[in-house]
């Protein structure tokens, strides 16, 4: 039998029984539909966190007190026991390295904001006009910290977009002194809507000199030093400088710890990828279900089409050629059914992105790749003992049948 | 040397505990051009003998020689071929497959024989010109007389030029007449040359062969044409 004809006659099989030919692609193209759209989701969701964490800023490496790898015995810890911490001179220091362009330091802590009687706990945030620089911040209104260090008497506030709203609602809130813990501040900006990043809500602070917010908190140490290196390939070595630094001005002791975005961005990207693939592994259930659906839908066929396939051996078919005829067949159902659901899935997928444009949920080529051959091997792998039974079929036996 | 051979032919059933002798013993000689009744009550093995000469089912014991050659012994593969190209069915129920036209029916034989589409298309034509069903030939089964369906049948089996054609009660689902006009076209073509070996327990049916053979319990009982 010419393949042409396999092709033709396992086609018109199909289409002779068109509602258990519909069952059939139906729950194939569901498997893949699903491996398709819930791979866009799972991918959407990393896509977006990755951006989230890239809003952050560019090139930046953040410097924490504290270390958090093991470094084995350290004599200088058996002394001191506790590290020392980050200062506004440390940040100073490391903003002098070569590779870096800018560094700010950054104090964080939570207080009480008043204005015309209303009271809000607000996130002080304690830095200098670089922070801005560094993560991309623009103001609203007015303008942002001034530049370069400002002692005590700098009582200037800039406000979260939400801050301002909150406390002043319609009027203008530039200009005006706003009290924070207690000391009062003249308003100088507000700051552009921006969203979440590094763990708080940039539109729900107020961001203070360096100097004001550690005299508020009573303290000299910085909760983060943020550096952004002088491009993308000197990353490493910005990072690299500043544990130097650091280390120097700490008795030569490596008390902080330096990651860079990047390796933030990796290990999220990691953990979301892997994400991806459990659900894409949940999805593929279904495929499996549909290909024991094949199976089940192809042995009844046989069942169905005894007759015809006694008349055939009688015809002079041998049983290679029944058992490719029916192995096309699911072969052809298989793929009618992967094609219908990469459509419903992409389908499925562009419904998911319209409903919610901040999620890019594009299904991964991978996944999609892996879904089709899935489902095409399952169909095969499903179709070969409902075929064998079809090719081993005694011809009297099935001839009688009728 | 004669077309088919047969000798010391045995056939048994299991059927539970008990064996069953569907065929014993049989020898039976049918040279190229006859035409034979194979006549008998149901259970006497005439179905089984028809499976046997259309190699649907091979023997226990004994040898059949086809046009010379000891077929028992063919592999499966070997034997479709032999079936493909040396013998023709005809049916009691006709087996058309509902699915295909009476053309593409017709052409079934040819396909598997992976013949190509441009030469089956036009022996169709022919073969369905020939037993009068040219306006037929987009017609499915269900939309085709009975007779209209075995003379479909008749022609599927004689599109590849087979030695021989096995009927199997050709007459027994049609009416009087239309099995009269189906044994002429089959006599026709046993005239033209071709074997014809009919299975039928309707002596009237039986009664129009030149060569009966009488079958019970497994045996040949009567042979009016044995030479």
């Amino acid at each position: 039998m010419r393949p042409a004809d396999v092709l033709r006659f396992a086609a018109g099989s199909a289409t002779g029984y068109p509602l258990r030919t519909f069952l059939m692609v139906l729950a194939m193209s569901i498997g893949v539909a699903a491996v398709v759209m819930l791979t866009a989701l799972g991918d959407g969701a990393r896509r977006y966190v990755v951006n989230e964490f890239s809003s952050l800023g560019s090139n930046l490496v953040i410097v924490l007190p504290g270390r958090s790898e093991t470094g084995g015995f350290n004599p200088a810890n058996a002394i001191t026991g506790t590290p020392r911490d980050l200062t506004v001179g440390d940040a100073h220091a490391i903003a002098r390295a070569p590779s870096v362009l800018r560094t700010a330091p950054l104090t964080i802590g939570t207080s009480e904001a008043a204005y015309g009687g209303k009271l809000k706990d607000v996130t002080v945030v304690g830095t200098t006009a670089d922070y801005f620089l560094i993560r991309g911040l623009t103001v609203a209104q007015g303008r942002i910290l001034p530049a370069g260090d400002t002692g005590l008497s700098s009582s200037v506030a800039i406000l979260g977009a939400k801050v301002r709203e909150e406390m002043f609602g319609a009027e203008p809130a530039v200009g005006r002194m706003i009290r924070v813990g207690d000391r009062r501040y003249r308003v100088i900006g507000v700051m552009a809507q921006s969203g979440q990043g590094l763990g708080m809500n940039a539109d729900e602070v107020i961001v203070l000199p360096v100097s004001a917010a550690q005299a508020m908190f009573n303290t000299n140490t910085l909760f983060r030093i943020l550096v952004e290196a002088k491009g993308r390939e000197s990353i490493l070595a910005a990072k690299a400088e500043a544990a130097e630094i650091i280390k120097t001005r700490h008795d030569g002791e490596e008390d902080v710890t330096v990651i860079t975005q990047d390796a933030v961005l990796a290990t999220f990207d990691r953990i979301l990828g892997v994400l991806t693939y459990g659900v894409a592994g949940i999805a593929g259930i279904s495929l499996a279900v549909a290909g024991i659906l094949v199976m089940n839908v192809m042995l009844v066929a046989v069942t169905q089409r005894t007759g015809e396939i006694g008349l055939m051996k009688a015809l002079g078919a041998p049983g290679h050629t029944i058992r490719n005829a029916f192995l096309t067949e699911a072969a052809l159902l298989s793929t009618a059914g992967a094609v219908l659901g990469y459509l419903i899935g992409q389908g499925g997928a562009f419904v998911l992105r319209l409903t919610f444009p901040t999620l890019p949920a594009h299904a991964p080529v991978w996944a999609v790749i892996a879904a089709l051959a899935t489902a095409l091997v399952t169909g095969l792998l499903f179709g070969v003992m409902p075929a064998n039974r079809a090719a081993r079929l005694d011809p009297v036996q099935a001839l009688a049948k009728r | 040397m004669s077309l088919i051979e047969l000798s010391a032919i045995e056939r048994v059933f299991t059927l539970g505990d008990s064996e069953v002798h569907a065929l014993h013993a049989l020898d039976l000689a049918i040279e190229a051009g006859e035409y034979v009744a194979i006549m008998g009550p149901s259970g006497s093995g005439k179905s089984t003998l028809l499976n046997l000469l259309g190699l649907l089912d091979r023997p226990n014991a004994g040898t059949y020689r086809l046009e010379g050659r000891d077929v028992t012994t063919l592999s499966a593969e070997e034997q479709a071929r032999v079936r493909r190209e040396r013998i023709g069915f005809v049916f009691q129920s006709f087996h058309l497959v509902p699915r295909l036209t009476a053309a593409e029916n017709v052409a079934l034989p040819m396909m598997l024989a992976g013949i190509p589409a441009a030469e089956r298309a036009q022996r169709v034509t022919t073969a369905l010109a020939d037993y009068g069903l040219t306006d037929r030939a987009s017609h499915r089964p269900d939309q085709l007389s009975g007779g209209q369906r075995q003379r479909v049948a008749i022609a599927r089996a004689t599109i590849m030029r087979p030695a021989m054609l096995l009927a199997d009660e050709p007459t027994g689902n049609l009416d009087r007449a239309t099995g009269e006009d189906v044994m002429s076209l089959l006599e026709g073509l046993n005239a033209g040359g071709v074997t014809l070996i009919v299975v039928t327990h309707d002596p009237v049916l039986g009664g129009r062969a030149r060569r009966r053979v009488m079958m019970q319990d497994g045996s040949k009982v009567e042979d009016t044409g044995a030479r």
